[in-house]
């Protein structure tokens, strides 16, 4: 075990060094430079060096990378060109946007998907399972930034039960900040309540036809007691895996629904920084959120591999 | 250094706008107009303001940033300069209360209003003005418009509350140049810190900031002018044009200023609870034309292009009608603008004749390269289509206006381009044959360099007059519309400005009329 | 019962994919107007009259725009999944072939490291760097379609690299790369057909987010995901324009998952019984 855990870190250390030079090299080959963006067209150039040489561009690129790999592994993420502020304070005022707005998708995602998919493979082939399934076809049919534009359109537009985006802040109470995300996370919920609650179902009817299961149902177990008991602990691990995936997913998948909405979260953030040339600010949130699956990933298959002796061969 | 100063541009707006500054102002007419309405008592509810504003600044220093929502925020609410802009573009006297102007025009003393303090209670005095100026021209300033303070020799405090200012050389534009949110005074206790807490002099300070959401300022009671007549005043950033006008119509916030989608204002015009602010801004919106590229070398090409384009499809089409034609580079509020715009008429015909004779009977392809503003987004498709009908093709490639800054402006590699000038005065940069335009016509040149040296109104009228002529008759770029500035707000809310002579929210004599 | 659901779906899904793609083909030869042309006092048209379902901003005819539109979101998600089979599938062959070895260790966590990263920030700077263009949009959708068959297709291959057929080719002497070819690829094909059609919906939803955020096809050329983009500022006053691009989007990702579906059902029996 420990020689597999060993050759999974060495390995993990080599992805992120990877990941760090890609990353770096696709953001510094971005055309458009920083401090020429920030003072405009009527700078000069004089001025602009100036500039450059107080956020530090005009060292050579090696020297930057190093700088900023040896801030990263210190726990340093830099200082944004255009905010000037340090980029973890940023990043972590974002989290407050973008955590609470993953978290909320997932709770909804979960409650519409679980009944949705238990009724679905327990009735299988009835009415309910084929509306189930339909929905959830259409589910993932729908772009989810349009979902949110006609949400808009009837509930903050027309209805005005909502506002159109933006985010309240938690300083005013929490109802007023959740009001702000109920939208977004309905948008970002649609699509992965539709998958989870076709995972559910294909995972409970595979486990509902599992020998043990005929088992506990011979055993004088009824239907719904072998249900709750055993069929659904059992398919509940795959669920888990894809709930794990998206929650991953949210955090920085919602670039676009954070941008129809206008949320201040991380994936408004990259995109933003992209678009003003933020270079660092892109270089280092990517890297975190790269750095994170990678690290959850590393977790999963150190915990398999415990569970499952097997698996450290190869 | 570069040959060509980025700003030096016409003399004539400013310097008879100086010249109203001088003559015009009594010293409290500010207080006359606003001393009606008394300061609340402290336990009465704070008198409150949302105003929606579509950019986030990216940090609160606006005199190290070209970012204009840095002003929209911050101009004459928190940070005031030696001088201002008024709300119809003139020159007003503000830090300073009256200057003198030596006879050869090279020396500048100012005498300082009397007890200012910045926010820090830290007090206001020539010194913080020494700083202030030469800190924006020093070599290592980051002052996106350094050019401003190009001319400037030297800066003495004279006492307290004088200032003299001495030039290399006279300079018309000097008063109008300390107008710009790029000149505030600040003071070197609070530099450090000033991006994310900014300390000025105004009738507001800066309280809050929420990034990517909102920025709070408060009334300043220690101002040293006119007291503000809101106590909160909250500037939030909407970006997106559709919750701009849901917001606004939920009554979220008071105001939008540059409101973003000019097709929502007839729902807001139909609406008692709103009024809708159509004024003017500095922005000659243009086709910029790269000049040296061909075919574009050929005038009759240029000439051709002119005539392919119908303005009035292009103002109603992208800006749904809010917009006034122009026919050359200058605004049409200025007294000295001529209508141009019959040399460059909508004639689809003429334009193929003109192709044909230049020697492009089947047209050309040619790239449109469109910054991110929506008049160049959907102006640049329907120029596409209007260009298409004479028989010249386009490559549209949208831009952000990073890449637009380095490909188009600093590469010059395009052929054409839609972009909104919104620098007041700007006509000079067609003497400037490096700009992005690159037009080289060594008559302009002269004339322009005359205009720099003459003095009598006239004169510099007739000047005027003949630039914008030749530059309309050499069809530089294809001359499209002025910007429209356009806000919403509350039909309670008045002080809002009209116009947009620069980028700034004055609420500094902005009132509920209840 | 449970027959019938397998079948109409890939009807169903059949019927609408061909319908788009039909459009699509359609749009090459006519189209009731055309899509370049610009014509500001007809813009907003509600559907009816001379327009079925009536007119863009720049009084465009929608239906028009929605059959050109289908072209370029066919035309960029099939070549996004012709570039991860074309890629994925040799590496992930190789890595079956070589399992365990270092060429199977270096592909499978290079894939991991592309799953790693956050999908459309990359695609953001793929653009950013190359300029928004539908070729970039190309790259940035396949790429990341290419772990997912590499995976697909490695899982697959090495389970019949067990089988005894395969075996026997390795005792006459045949190289991995012919097994691979002649054997192993031709049993992978049904697993393949299944997973290009759902990479395929995928590729069109992705299409679809990415010209959204403006970094798709470049005007003048109709895209799905531009068109709602541009839509979104007039949606108060205009629904019509934002309602069909997006039904067109969901349309055609339905039609292509209920086949995904039927096709899987059909060609994969192990997995009619439970699986979706």
């Amino acid at each position: 075990m420990l020689r597999y855990t060993l050759r999974r870190l060495v390995s993990l250390i080599i992805a992120l060094a990877v990941a760090s030079v890609v990353i770096f090299v696709a953001v510094e080959i971005v055309p458009g430079d920083p401090a020429a963006y920030m003072l405009g067209i009527n700078a000069r150039p004089d001025t602009v060096a100036a500039l450059q040489a107080e956020l530090g561009l005009d060292l050579p690129v090696h020297e930057r990378y190093l700088a900023w790999v040896g801030g990263l592994v210190q726990g340093d993420f830099g200082t944004s060109y255009t905010y000037r502020t340090p980029i973890a304070d940023i990043i972590g005022e974002r989290l407050w946007v973008s955590l609470p707005l993953a978290l909320y998708a997932l709770i909804l995602s979960t409650l519409i998907a679980f009944p949705a998919g238990i009724l679905a493979a327990t009735r299988r082939g009835s009415v309910a399972d084929m509306l189930v399934m339909g929905i959830t076809q259409l589910g993932v049919a729908i772009p989810n930034f349009w979902f949110a534009m006609l949400m808009v359109l009837v509930f903050a537009i027309n209805l005005r039960w909502f506002s159109a985006g933006g985010f309240a802040g938690w300083e005013h109470g929490i109802a007023p900040g959740l009001k702000s995300l109920t939208l977004p996370a309905i948008a970002l919920a649609l699509p992965q309540a539709s998958i989870l609650a076709r995972v559910m179902r294909s995972a409970l009817l595979d486990t509902l036809s599992e020998d043990f299961i005929r088992t506990a149902r011979a055993k004088g177990l009824t239907r719904r007691q072998t249900l709750w008991r055993h069929a659904l602990r059992n398919a509940l691990i795959p669920v888990l895996t894809i709930i794990g995936l998206q929650f991953s997913f949210l955090l920085a998948g919602a670039i676009i629904i954070e941008n129809v909405f206008f949320l201040p979260g991380l994936g408004r953030l990259v995109f933003q920084a992209i678009s003003q040339r933020d270079l660092i600010v892109v270089e280092s949130v990517v890297m975190l959120l790269v750095f994170a699956v990678i690290i959850v990933n590393f977790a999963v298959d150190l915990a398999y591999a415990a569970v499952d002796p097997r698996l450290r061969r190869s | 250094m570069i040959p060509h100063s980025p700003t030096k541009r016409s003399l004539i707006g400013a310097l008879l706008l100086s010249g109203l500054a001088l003559t015009a102002y009594a010293e409290d007419e500010v207080q006359q107009q606003t001393t009606v309405t008394p300061a609340p008592a402290p336990e009465v509810d704070p008198i409150t303001v949302t105003v929606g504003l579509q950019l986030e600044p990216p940090h609160l220093d606006p005199t190290s940033a070209a970012a204009g929502a840095i002003d929209q925020v911050l101009y004459a609410n928190v940070f005031e300069g030696l001088t201002r802009f008024g709300p119809d573009g003139s020159i007003r006297p503000a830090l300073a209360r009256s200057w003198t102007i030596s006879e050869d025009g090279l020396s500048y003393t100012f005498t300082l209003a009397a007890d200012v303090t910045f926010h820090d209670g830290t007090a206001m005095d020539a010194n913080d003005v020494v700083f202030s100026l030469n800190r924006a021209r020093a070599e290592d300033s980051v002052n996106a418009q350094k050019a401003l303070f190009e001319d400037i020799a030297s800066v003495w405090a004279m006492g307290e509350t004088q200032v003299r200012v001495t030039l290399s050389k006279p300079n018309g534009n000097f008063l109008f140049n300390l107008a710009w949110g790029d000149a505030v005074i600040v003071a070197p206790e609070s530099i450090e810190n000033i991006k994310t807490n900014p300390v000025g002099t105004g009738p507001f300070m800066f309280s809050d900031w929420v990034q990517g959401d909102q920025i709070e300022l408060v009334k300043y009671a220690e101002y040293w002018g006119a007291p503000a007549q809101l106590d909160i005043a909250t500037f939030k950033f909407i970006s997106d044009p559709t919750a701009a006008f849901a917001a606004m119509m939920a009554e979220d916030i008071d105001a939008f200023s540059g409101f973003p989608a000019p097709e929502n204002l007839p729902q807001f015009e139909a609406d008692p609870r709103f009024t809708v602010l159509v004024g003017s801004t500095e922005g000659e919106t243009i086709l910029s034309t790269n000049n040296k590229m061909p075919p574009f070398d050929n005038v009759k090409v240029r000439e051709a292009l002119a005539h392919a384009i119908d303005r009035q499809a292009i103002i109603d089409g992208a800006m749904f009608g809010y917009g006034t034609p122009i026919g050359t580079h200058f605004a049409p509020h200025n007294p000295d603008y001529v209508d141009l715009t019959a040399n460059s008429t909508y004639d689809p015909e003429l334009a193929r004749t003109l192709l044909s004779e230049a020697g492009f009977p089947d047209g050309f392809t040619t790239t449109l390269k469109l910054p991110p503003p929506s008049y160049a987004r959907r102006g640049g498709e329907i120029i596409a289509a209007q260009l298409r009908a004479v028989g010249i093709e386009t490559e549209i490639t949208n831009l952000e206006w990073a890449q637009w800054l380095e490909e188009v402006f600093r590469g010059k590699d395009y052929g054409l381009t839609i972009v909104s000038h919104t620098e007041p005065f700007d006509i000079g940069i067609y003497a400037r044959p490096d700009y992005y335009f690159q037009y080289d016509n060594p008559v302009f040149q002269e004339k322009m360099a005359t205009l720099n040296s003459e003095a009598d109104p006239e004169a510099r009228s007739a000047l005027l007059a003949e630039l914008q002529t030749i530059i309309s008759e050499d069809y530089v770029n294809g001359y499209l519309f002025q910007l429209a500035a356009l806000s919403v707000a509350n039909v309670n809310l008045i002080g809002l400005w009209e116009n947009a002579p620069t980028q700034a929210t004055d609420l500094t004599s902005v009132y509920w009329d209840e | 019962m449970r027959r019938l659901i397998p079948s109409r779906n890939l009807v169903v899904g059949a019927v609408l994919t061909a319908g788009f793609a039909g459009l699509a083909l359609i749009s090459f030869v006519w189209t009731p107007y055309g899509v370049t042309g610009v014509d500001i006092a007809n813009r907003l048209k509600p559907p009816g009259g001379g327009y079925v379902l009536g007119t863009d901003q720049f009084g465009r005819d929608i239906l028009s725009m929605v059959m050109v539109g289908a072209r370029t979101s066919i035309a960029v998600a099939l070549i996004a999944v012709g570039i991860g089979i074309l890629l994925g599938v040799p590496l992930g062959l190789a890595a079956a072939a070589r399992r365990g070895g270092v060429l199977d260790e270096v592909i499978m966590r290079a894939n991991d490291l592309i799953f790693a990263f956050p999908s459309l920030v990359i695609a953001i700077l793929i653009t950013a760097i190359f300029g928004p263009s539908a070729v970039n949009a190309i790259i940035a959708i396949g790429i990341f379609n290419i772990p997912v068959f590499a995976r697909l297709v490695r899982g697959g291959a090495i389970a019949l690299w067990q089988r005894d057929y395969v075996l026997s080719a390795r005792v006459a002497g045949k190289g991995a790369a012919r097994i691979s070819a002649e054997h192993i690829l031709p049993n992978l094909a049904n697993l393949l057909i299944v997973q290009g059609t759902i990479q395929f919906s995928l590729g069109i939803l992705a299409e679809a987010g990415l010209s959204y955020v403006g970094l798709g096809a470049q005007p003048p050329v109709p895209s799905w995901g531009r068109m709602l983009a541009e839509s979104q500022t007039l949606i108060s006053i205009a629904p019509h324009i934002a309602l069909f691009p997006g039904l067109a989007i969901v349309l055609t990702v339905l039609g292509l998952n209920l086949l995904g579906d039927g096709l899987r059902d059909i060609l994969d029996p192990r997995i009619r019984k439970t699986r979706r």
